[in-house]
């Protein structure tokens, strides 16, 4: 019964999910959106299960002396400093948003030059990825370097400064054998989600159960 | 022998390093280059264009710090475009941690075309569970969103008086960093008919091709490229043209390298063979 | 000439202003394949509508529930549009009026009803969605029929998945950990289920080695699936106590603030071997250069189309898009799991060629259309319509 029950669930929610799809008459018309809800209300009650597993093992880091602890030592300040902020905002300020709040000044000072670091890292690697990727080893590995130069000369305003016809073959580029390729695997990657779906609606895929 | 296999192997930090001197430079020095036009921002650009006075427009903020910095310029150059024809703005965000870059763009750029809060845009925050709300707003706004991001109710701004669902909506702007892009045109665009333009960082725009072609999107600005152009298009130099060199000579210098590898490998390898 | 002028100024000013056009054949009908909650108002638009906001403002939808009113305003159509979806109470009878309205001048308002809203039981528009998925659904089940009875049925080596045990056997050599990061896949990801499969494979393998195992999460409810799978996997060679809950622990549900975990993780642990399986988005390239920094053997697999260059360039083996999610029918061999990757593949013959036909049916069908004889044109167009989801 361990697991019939739950593969009995899913039988009956992968069917009503594919049958509401085709009736809008109440009440199934709307049963999808309102699963879509169980499912926000549903992870909205998991955040604290996350916060309840970062917080015990990076409290058990600290308290063991792991490691790099005083970085989960950092973690911890920081969770709490802005839980602290955020529920100060809340209770004295109109929207926890409004600019010139409290936590709008965590947000500013803290979190967006922190993320915007993290994402400008990118541009790092992709650009030791890249020298380290870009080999002409092969016929279609020299393909993919040629192909990839003109994209990037396309891209940049100074590609047309060296020559104009760099952007117009990039748009070309983008636009036909790209799409060719990406359709490709779009079309594969939706057959293989439709297949997959099937063997979780039939029972067939039960890794998931455990 | 050494040399080359120096030069097929450069350590990561040297390439580092010349790529963020390349950067700065331009940066620091406000160097400029001409930014031309493509065919996919155009679109978008005549998407409002062509709107008729007064027209509605929803912009959905999906993005966050950390791609503020490609898509905020798109949003300042669509908002000025939007205020400069008197459209209606509309601002929602799908990101909740990405909404103050909607209302600091609001801010920005309102008082330039005297829009009023209330009368001509209005911000109405960020509400969770973003697929449902999109299938919702179909039918009615107010169902997701009964208050501005002030909590102001919904009703009792002049602006929202008649707008109730996607039918009362003449374009979405969608400025996507992740996957609400994709549900934008899922369920508002093919379930609802509803006219969209996106806005998208330069990973996630070579996604967007396909429905571009299928005409399911009107318009695509991608990357800072993209933000550069519509720049062009408005006739407001922002940060996305002033980037645009930085970026030309970035891609020189990637190129250097891969060219740089690939003698190193060629020569090593002939060697080899010999 | 003088004369002239003045007669036809005078005869100008003396002619009354044309007066404002209203909207004709103005239609109210229940809106097609909706829940029954909405009346759809349809008119032509009045001659002075060019779709020029400056000089007509667009058009005034007024309602009641009685042919002789009151009518109230339910809604402002802008010009250029000429139709209006408005929400009401089903099975009830309503009564719209339509009046165009310029600057300065209002049209007369024209009629229609009254119109009920009923609620559909299909939705005809979703009719090609509706045959195709029982065409795709019957090919797939009717080749797990046929390899239930015994069907000798042929997988590719997908190199990938086989790199597995070696990766876990060099990392406990050098006695090194595992990573294994789902990305920011969400649990209802059907690519986030097919991870789940790879870890509980490499999950049983630590186990069998003894090698220690890390899974840093993005989301709460995958964390909690993955910790169930690799309890579970860890208990199959009879290692439980190898287990730590710990070890399968959450990060942050912050895009670049869980690279910056992963990637810190990676240079205080290094890991051995990392895997990288799931959906991901701009954080995937962040954790692969770190993960090839530190000289860890890297399998990645994602259908994120956008990453996989990205992994491709940083990692050792990829599984792309679909191989993926053919990843437990490869692990398992089950020939019922083996026979629905057959039926996959029957369809995407099918498509190959009814793509190639039709192309090449456009193509001829353009040259003949454009020398006047257009009917080869029109089945394409009628083929490339019905597919056009309504």
């Amino acid at each position: 019964m361990k697991k019939e029950i739950p593969l009995a669930i899913t039988f009956i929610t992968g069917l009503i999910i594919i049958v509401t799809f085709f009736i809008p008459h109440q009440p199934l018309g709307t049963m999808q959106q309102r699963l879509l809800l169980w499912y926000s209300i549903v992870l909205g009650f998991t955040m604290l299960l996350g916060m309840d597993s970062l917080l015990r093992s990076n409290i058990r880091k600290i308290a063991k002396r792991s490691p790099g602890w005083p970085f989960a030592l950092v973690l911890i300040i920081g969770f709490l400093g802005t839980l602290i902020v955020g529920i100060y905002t809340w209770a004295t300020s109109e929207s926890l948003l409004s600019l010139g709040s409290s936590f709008m000044y965590v947000y500013t000072y803290f979190i967006i030059p922190l993320q915007a670091t993290m994402f400008s890292l990118l541009a790092f690697f992709i650009a030791s990825a890249a020298y380290r990727a870009f080999r002409a080893r092969t016929m279609e590995a020299t393909l993919l370097l040629i192909t990839a130069a003109i994209v990037m000369l396309g891209r940049v305003p100074i590609g047309a400064e060296i020559w104009d016809k760099f952007p117009l073959i990039q748009d070309w580029i983008m636009e036909v054998p790209q799409m060719a390729a990406k359709r490709g695997i779009v079309i594969g990657v939706a057959l293989g989600t439709i297949a997959m779906s099937l063997r979780v609606i039939l029972g067939l895929e039960r890794t998931y159960l455990t | 022998m050494k040399f080359f296999e120096k030069i097929a192997n450069i350590d990561s930090r040297i390439i580092y390093l010349l790529l963020f001197i390349v950067v700065l430079i331009p940066v620091a020095f406000k160097l400029v280059l001409p930014v031309r036009v493509s065919e996919p921002v155009q679109a978008a650009y005549d998407s409002i264009e062509k709107l008729p006075e007064g027209s509605v427009i929803l912009f959905s903020v999906d993005y966050d710090a950390s791609s503020a910095p490609e898509i905020q310029p798109m949003l300042l150059a669509t908002l000025r475009h939007a205020f400069s024809k008197k459209h209606k703005v509309l601002l929602l965000g799908q990101w909740a941690l990405g909404l103050p870059f909607g209302e600091i763009g609001l801010n920005e750029i309102a008082p330039q075309f005297d829009a009023k809060y209330g009368m001509d845009y209005v911000n109405l925050g960020y509400r969770p569970g973003y697929r449902a709300q999109m299938v919702g707003m179909g039918r009615e706004i107010r169902d997701f969103f009964a208050s501005d991001y002030k909590g102001t109710p919904v009703d009792s701004i002049p602006l929202m008086q008649g707008i109730h669902n996607y039918n009362d909506i003449d374009l979405l702007v969608g400025l996507e960093a992740g996957q609400a892009g994709d549900e934008w045109i899922q369920f508002a665009g093919a379930r609802y008919g509803l006219n969209i333009i996106i806005g998208a960082t330069g990973v996630i725009a070579p996604d967007m091709f396909h429905y571009l072609q299928a005409k399911q999107i009107k318009g695509l600005m991608g990357g800072l490229q993209g933000a550069a152009e519509y720049e062009t298009l408005v006739k407001h130099s922002g940060t996305g043209i002033a980037g645009m060199v930085a970026q030309s000579y970035a891609h020189l210098l990637l190129l250097g390298f891969i060219l740089i590898g690939n003698v190193g490998y060629f020569v090593i390898r002939r060697r080899k063979q010999a | 000439m003088k004369k002239l002028f003045m007669v036809l100024t005078l005869a100008c000013l003396m002619s009354p202003a044309r007066a404002l056009e209203p909207p004709a054949d103005v239609k109210a009908v229940d809106t097609p394949n909706d829940e029954g909650s909405s009346i759809t108002v349809s008119w032509g638009r009045s001659p002075q509508d060019q779709g020029d906001a400056t000089v007509f403002k667009g058009y005034q939808v007024l309602r009641a529930e009685n042919a002789n009113g009151p009518f109230a305003e339910v809604g402002f159509v802008i010009c250029g549009k000429s139709d209006f979806r408005d929400n009401v109470e089903s099975h009830k009878n309503y009564y719209y009026q339509v009046r165009a309205i310029a600057f300065s001048d209002s049209s007369q308002a024209i009629a229609a009803g009254p119109a009920t809203a009923t609620a559909q039981w299909f939705d005809s528009s979703r009719g090609n969605v509706l045959i195709l998925t029982i065409i795709i659904c019957f090919l797939i089940i009717w080749y797990i029929e046929r390899a239930k009875k015994g069907e000798e049925l042929f997988i590719r080596k997908i190199q990938g998945l086989d790199a597995i045990d070696e990766a876990v056997g060099r990392s406990t050599e050098l006695g090194k950990p595992i990573m294994f990061s789902f990305g920011l896949g969400e649990i209802k990801d059907i690519v986030t289920v097919a991870a789940l499969a790879i870890l509980r494979q490499v999950a049983v393998r630590c186990a069998q080695h003894g090698t220690e195992l890390l899974v840093p999460n993005w989301d709460p409810l995958v964390m909690a699936a993955a910790q169930e799978t690799v309890q579970q996997a860890y208990s199959e060679p009879g290692r439980p106590d190898l287990y730590k809950e710990g070890n399968v622990s959450f990060l942050t549900s912050d895009q670049f603030g869980y690279a910056a975990g992963v990637d810190g993780m990676m240079l205080r642990q290094k890991p051995g071997a990392v895997f990288f399986m799931g959906y991901f988005y701009a954080e995937a390239l962040l954790m692969s250069e770190t993960g090839h920094s530190i000289g860890a053997i890297q399998i990645a697999g994602t259908t994120a189309i956008t990453q996989l260059p990205f992994f491709i360039a940083s990692c050792d083996y990829t599984l792309i898009g679909e191989e993926m999610l053919a990843a437990s029918c490869y692990l398992k061999r089950d020939p019922q799991l083996l026979g629905s990757l057959k039926g996959e593949d029957f369809i995407k013959a099918f498509l190959i060629i009814g793509f190639a036909l039709m192309a090449v049916w456009g193509t001829a069908g353009y040259i003949l259309n454009n020398a006047g004889n257009p009917w080869m044109m029109d089945i394409f167009q009628a083929v490339k319509n019905w597919f056009i989801t309504g």
